[in-house]
């Protein structure tokens, strides 16, 4: 099966992300929270988020949902410190957080391809949510 | 010659200089970002410094890799990969070296630099850290090129540093959190750009006292 990683720089809002995806998602599917630093502040740490990514990885790939600023920039470290197998099928959407998370969800519940579970994320950015 | 103790003493003075200017760094933050710069800059070259003594003992390249993974592990924000980038690419530039000739010098500068543009994807003019770094090496290298000594350059650096953060406050952020800003991050200094110039400053100064160690 595909991972999910939700990196927040809040562990509130990564733990909620995952809360929210759960109730839609496969019995089996990995989402993994990598929200605020080790010490409990608000920020991303590349340390928390590449452990979340091996906890997420079964070998089918990972996709990484990522917030602001520096989620992106340690989330690309941590994918620099992992082993080049995983590095490989670890990628990380270029989608809002939580309804990417959400579509990437429901897409990885029913799909091994990470190709599939990322664009299923990134075609929320086209979403209307008011028409 | 620039002894391996100097890297060692810089970098307990940076993490002085840091603590020294952490409201100022956090008051910059806070007009364009998240008010969290000056906490991070302590956080990290606290971290560093209390890992000096374990390291001291080492080569260059081994100093300035312990130095970065301290930084990431320890910064939340983008300072950690950035800085951190830029110290893990420094230290391969100088492997084995237990002293940096001027060249060596400059190599490590640019390949910091190099790092920060890998990692953070900007370039100058975005209104980031890069905007005093870049003018720094720029003219250090020139003022090496036609021979002055390490100090004069490093004088020249630091001017062209503080050029380059008054330069910050004309241009709008592109990178980071205060692109979120857009035009509003105009008339309000990079809080990046200036620990950057700090550090430069804090190198100099660790040199002109230290004036009889570099030959
Ligand atoms: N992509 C980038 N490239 C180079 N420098 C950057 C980039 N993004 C941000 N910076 C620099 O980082 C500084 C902000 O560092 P700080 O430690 O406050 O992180 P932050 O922006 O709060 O991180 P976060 O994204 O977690 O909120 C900026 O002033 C800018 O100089
Ligand atoms: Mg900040």
């Amino acid at each position: 099966m595909i991972g999910i990683v939700i990196v927040s720089h809040s562990s509130k809002i990564a733990d909620g992300v995952v809360e929210l995806c759960s109730q839609m998602a496969h019995k089996n599917l990995k989402i993994i929270p990598a929200g605020g630093t080790k010490d409990g502040a608000i920020g991303t740490d590349s340390i928390k988020i590449s452990e979340a990514i091996i906890k997420a990885d079964e070998g089918d790939g990972v996709l990484i949902l990522v917030d602001l600023g520096s989620a992106i920039l340690n989330t690309e470290m941590a994918l620099d410190f992992l082993h080049d197998t995983i590095k490989k099928r670890a990628i990380i959407a270029d989608a809002p957080i939580v309804e990417g998370s959400i579509a990437a969800t429901v897409q990885a519940s029913i799909s091994n391809s990470i190709e599939e579970v990322k664009l299923a994320a990134e075609e929320v950015n086209g979403f209307k949510k008011i028409n | 010659m620039f002894n391996k103790d100097i890297i060692v003493e810089i970098f307990k003075e940076i993490a002085k200089t840091m603590d020294e200017n952490k409201a100022l760094l956090t008051e910059l933050d806070a007009a364009i970002g998240d008010a969290d710069h000056g906490i991070n800059m302590t956080k990290g070259f606290t971290a560093v410094k209390n890992k000096l003594e374990s390291i001291a003992e080492e080569d260059c390249s081994a100093i300035l890799k312990t130095v970065a993974m301290t930084f990431i592990s320890t910064t939340g924000g983008a300072s950690g990969p950035l800085f951190g980038t830029a110290f893990l690419k420094a230290s391969s530039s100088v492997v084995g070296k237990d002293a940096l000739s001027n060249d060596d010098l400059l190599l490590l500068f640019e390949s910091a630099i190099k790092g920060i543009q890998m990692r953070g994807k900007a370039q100058k003019g975005e209104k980031t850290m890069l905007d005093s770094l870049i003018p720094a090496y720029d003219a250090m290298k020139k003022s090496l090129d036609i021979g002055d000594s390490l100090i004069d350059a490093l004088n020249k650096a630091e001017i062209a540093a503080l050029e380059g953060v008054e330069f910050t406050k004309t241009i709008i952020a592109t990178k980071g959190r205060a692109s979120y800003l857009s035009e509003r991050s105009i008339g309000h200094q990079d809080p990046g750009a200036t620990s950057c110039y700090l550090i430069l400053k804090t190198i100099n100064n660790v040199l002109k006292n230290r004036e009889s160690l570099v030959e």
